[in-house]
């Protein structure tokens, strides 16, 4: 070997440059998109360009992206948890049940943990253990989390939670800046690290574009998708908390359709639905996108159903236009 | 059979250029009505090429194709089979939950007076199609039903439907047995007898030597030569192919005594394979002969912790390993280069680099977290020793081609410094000059102590690479042997279970 090695040819790490590929990368026309809401909002009404009213808009997705940093990397990893909404009912409803019972605010943000937590196992059993396909399982335990919401709560609604826990939902760190934000802040950066500077994240991406190939490779295939699982849940208690604490009530229908918006924002990030590729900063990009265009429609008084036509729009639109932008590179690569 | 002095299809002067490579410069190609034309060459030498100007997938940017003496032009797939051409490829697209008349008829069925599929009539025309070619299964078996070389028989099943003319074959035998190979030869010499002219494509030469009629040499997109397989020996055929003298295909090797690294005792299975016993030592080279669906490649997985043995119990250097995952079976060094290069091996939408690394992630990380010039650093040592051709370590693996693509899957295992490396058909596929350098980069790594169990199910590699052979069949070891002048009749015979008689011993 070593008679050889002096005659080996050198491979460069890299043809581009990174600075090169991040410009060229659909984060970068994301966030394109992004000023470009931003300074037709800022035209179209006088009170969009005003700290108070910007911060109110965050509520917009704070919530929504907790559970799409998670929901990203589990579609990355090829699968997708559609009852997120749904955990969020049951978590929700169970804090509420708590209150009943004289439950503190520390003993409520554990009990939605806990819930969001297992509602994941369960969905993780199910995927992972017994090898069934999670868009249908999360399918039926989307009927199934909010149903049980449904038979504990009725027509009915709990509330009554302690003054302490508005916090979450309705606190503010500093000036305009909410406490949602600033989880919101946080997990981005948590999810950042883990999806793209850890082993764990490197598996993500290995399972996502070859599941046998990772398996073949020595990767725990399962272990890390039922990790996913649990984050997905985890999240989804967590939003439950803020989304609870925001409104002061819980009703069995909360967060209905939520599930969709989510796995909205994960796509319009740039996530490949099939799974393989897509990253957080997409993700987060993706966020203030959404929350922009809600927002800056509200002002405008369009009434929700024409913003859902937005949304709609906007989502075939994200889906669409990579294809063309690959099209368009080919083209004009062609020699 | 008829004496045709006018080629049923003749290419003259084919050139074909893609940006930066010529792939064919100017060659020329005769197909003989009756008669078997072998297409002789290493991976890139055009063969792909030429199947698929023929096919009329490309169009020619120079050059005439005749048929029966007449100029014409393939504006595409269509117009080729029009012309009575037809392909059965390495892997023709087959639909598993078709029956065999729906693939037979997919895209041509016989219509009845309302346009619809006439059920009756495919049904017929199929089972007339399968008697002919001597299959053994109804037109209304679902293809999922089938096994590998029955496949192949509703492939070829198929060319024939579109009444072709000129057959191809391109390494028709690549995924079949001895006893299917064999029967693929009765196939291919009634098609003969019918007249149609074939092009035999395929990396075995005693397979060439025994069905064709002509032959044809492709080297680096150029003609080399052509000419009647009768006036041509074996070695000038293959110096030709690589444009230099092959005296010895595989290395020379100095079996060495070592100690014992793995040893397995009494593995099994509930379905696939039992009383597997062996022992491996290091810098040994076994190999696992069998015939298709003996059971070795389950075994192999098996013992990498893909799926779990009923009983059996596997020692690393005396130690007992509790092998529940591959990576387990990596902790433990030992690691599978699997046959399915495409699902198994690599993981294409991933960078070399990472592919290189993700199993040594343990090795280039700190605390789980990665660090990315220890990744690129350990990425292009093996790289580089194995002589990948990469443009850069950050190219998506699917990019490169199959050889490069096993390359890298290589350095990702030996990465992780194994004792024992388990290949599962290394050089399936591989053209002849790749073979040599898969099978002395062996040799090496042998000779620096690494133990190699090599599964193979072509015999001049197992006789010449194997230290020792164990012969597989119906999932149990049928025997061990390690004798240096082991006799391909030995083998097979062992593989299909004939009781060898002592006269047939000493041949």
């Amino acid at each position: 070997m070593t008679e050889t090695a002096t005659q080996t040819r050198h491979i460069p790490d890299r043809l581009n440059s990174r600075a090169h590929s991040v410009f060229r990368s659909w984060e970068a026309l994301l966030l394109a998109v992004a000023v470009a809401i931003f300074i037709v909002n800022s035209f179209t009404s006088p009170y969009f360009l005003n700290a108070w009213n910007l911060s109110d808009a965050t509520f917009n997705f704070t919530e929504k992206a907790m559970i799409a940093f998670a929901m990203a990397m589990l579609i990355i990893a090829g699968e997708i948890d559609l009852s997120v909404a749904s955990i969020i009912a049951l978590a929700s409803t169970a804090m509420g049940l708590a209150v009943q019972y004289g439950a503190g605010t520390t003993e409520l943000v554990a009990i939605g943990l806990i819930v969001g937590i297992m509602c994941g196992a369960f969905n993780a059993f199910f995927v992972t253990v017994l090898g069934l396909p999670s868009i249908v399982v999360t399918i039926g335990t989307m009927s199934l989390f909010r149903g049980i919401s449904f038979i504990i709560l009725g027509d009915g609604a709990f509330r009554g939670y302690p003054s302490d826990f508005a916090w979450f939902g309705q606190g503010y760190v500093f000036w305009v800046i909410t406490v949602e934000m600033v989880i919101f802040v946080i997990l981005a950066a948590i999810y950042g690290v883990l999806l793209h500077k850890t082993n764990f994240g490197r598996a993500v991406y290995a399972i996502g574009n070859n599941p046998t190939g990772a398996l073949f490779s020595g990767i725990r295939v399962q272990r890390v998708k039922f990790i996913l699982f649990l984050l997905t849940g985890l999240m989804s208690g967590l939003a439950a908390i803020c989304l609870t604490s925001r409104l002061g009530s819980t009703r069995p229908s909360i967060a209905t359709g939520m599930e969709l918006e989510v796995v909205t924002m994960v796509v319009l990030g740039g996530v490949n639905i099939l799974g393989g590729s897509g990253s957080i900063p997409g993700v987060v990009i993706a966020a203030f996108v959404m929350g922009l265009v809600t927002f800056g429609l509200g002002l405008l008084n369009v009434p929700g159903i024409v913003m859902s036509i937005f949304i709609g729009l906007l989502l075939i639109g994200v889906i669409a236009l990579p294809r063309m932008w690959s099209i368009i590179n080919a083209r004009r690569h062609k020699p | 059979m008829t004496e045709s002095v006018t080629p049923v299809v003749s290419m003259d002067a084919i050139t074909k250029t893609f940006p930066g490579v010529k792939a064919l410069d100017s060659v020329q190609l005769d197909l003989y009505a009756g008669q078997v034309t072998a297409l002789v060459g290493e991976n890139g030498a055009g063969k792909s090429t030429t199947v698929k100007i023929l096919t009329g997938i490309y169009q020619p940017d120079e050059g005439t194709i005749r048929i029966d003496g007449d100029p014409i032009r393939f504006a595409n797939a269509n117009a080729a089979g029009d012309a009575g051409i037809t392909a059965i490829h390495q892997e023709t697209v087959l639909f598993d939950e078709l029956s065999v008349a729906e693939n037979i008829f997919l895209g041509h069925a016989p219509r009845n007076t309302f346009g619809l599929i006439d059920s009756r009539a495919m049904h017929e025309a199929a089972s007339k199609l399968l008697e002919s070619i001597g299959a053994m299964f109804s037109s209304r078996t679902k293809l999922r039903d089938l096994g590998i070389a029955n496949k192949h028989l509703v492939a070829i099943a198929r060319a024939l439907s579109v009444d072709a003319r000129v057959v191809i074959m391109d390494e028709p035998t690549a995924a079949l047995s001895h006893k299917e190979i064999s029967e693929l030869y009765e196939l291919i010499e009634t098609l003969k007898t019918q007249g149609k002219a074939i092009l035999f494509i395929s990396h075995k030469f005693d397979e060439i030597f025994r069905i064709a009629d002509h032959y044809v040499v492709f080297r680096d997109g150029a003609f080399v030569d052509k000419g009647l397989i009768a006036d041509i020996s074996q070695d000038a055929l293959v110096e030709m192919m690589v444009g230099r003298t092959v005296d010895h295909i595989f290395p020379e090797r100095e079996a060495t005594v070592a100690s014992d690294v793995l040893k397995v005792i009494n593995y099994g299975h509930p379905t696939e394979f039992a009383d597997i016993s062996f022992t491996l030592k290091a810098g040994e080279i076994l190999g696992f002969y069998g015939l298709v669906g003996a059971g070795r490649s389950e075994f192999m997985q098996s013992l990498f912790g893909i799926t779990r043995p009923s009983s059996g119990v596997c020692e690393i250097n005396g130690k007992t390993c509790n092998i529940r995952s591959p990576a387990d079976a990596i902790a433990n060094g030992i690691v599978y280069v699997p046959e399915d290069r495409g699902k198994q091996g690599a993981i294409i939408g991933l960078p070399i680099f990472q592919n290189i690394t993700l199993p040594s992630l343990g090795q280039t990380s700190k605390s789980g977290f990665l660090r990315l010039v220890e990744e690129f650093k350990l990425a292009r040592e093996y790289s580089e020793r194995l002589d990948l051709r990469a443009a850069s370590l950050d190219q998506d693996v699917g990019n490169l081609s199959g050889g490069n693509q096993q390359k890298v899957v290589i350095a990702k295992w030996l990465a992780t410094r194994p004792q024992v490396i388990i290949l599962d058909e290394p050089t399936k596929g591989v053209d002849i000059g790749s073979k040599a350098a898969v099978h002395d980069f062996m040799a090496e790594l042998a000779a620096q102590g690494l133990s190699i169990i090599m599964v193979s199910s072509e015999i001049p590699e197992i006789i010449g690479m194997s230290d020792r052979v164990i012969v597989m069949r119906d999932g149990r070891i049928e025997v061990e042997l390690s004798d240096k002048k082991l006799s391909p009749e030995t083998l097979v015979r062992h593989a299909a279970g004939i009781t060898t008689t002592p006269q047939m011993a000493e041949v």
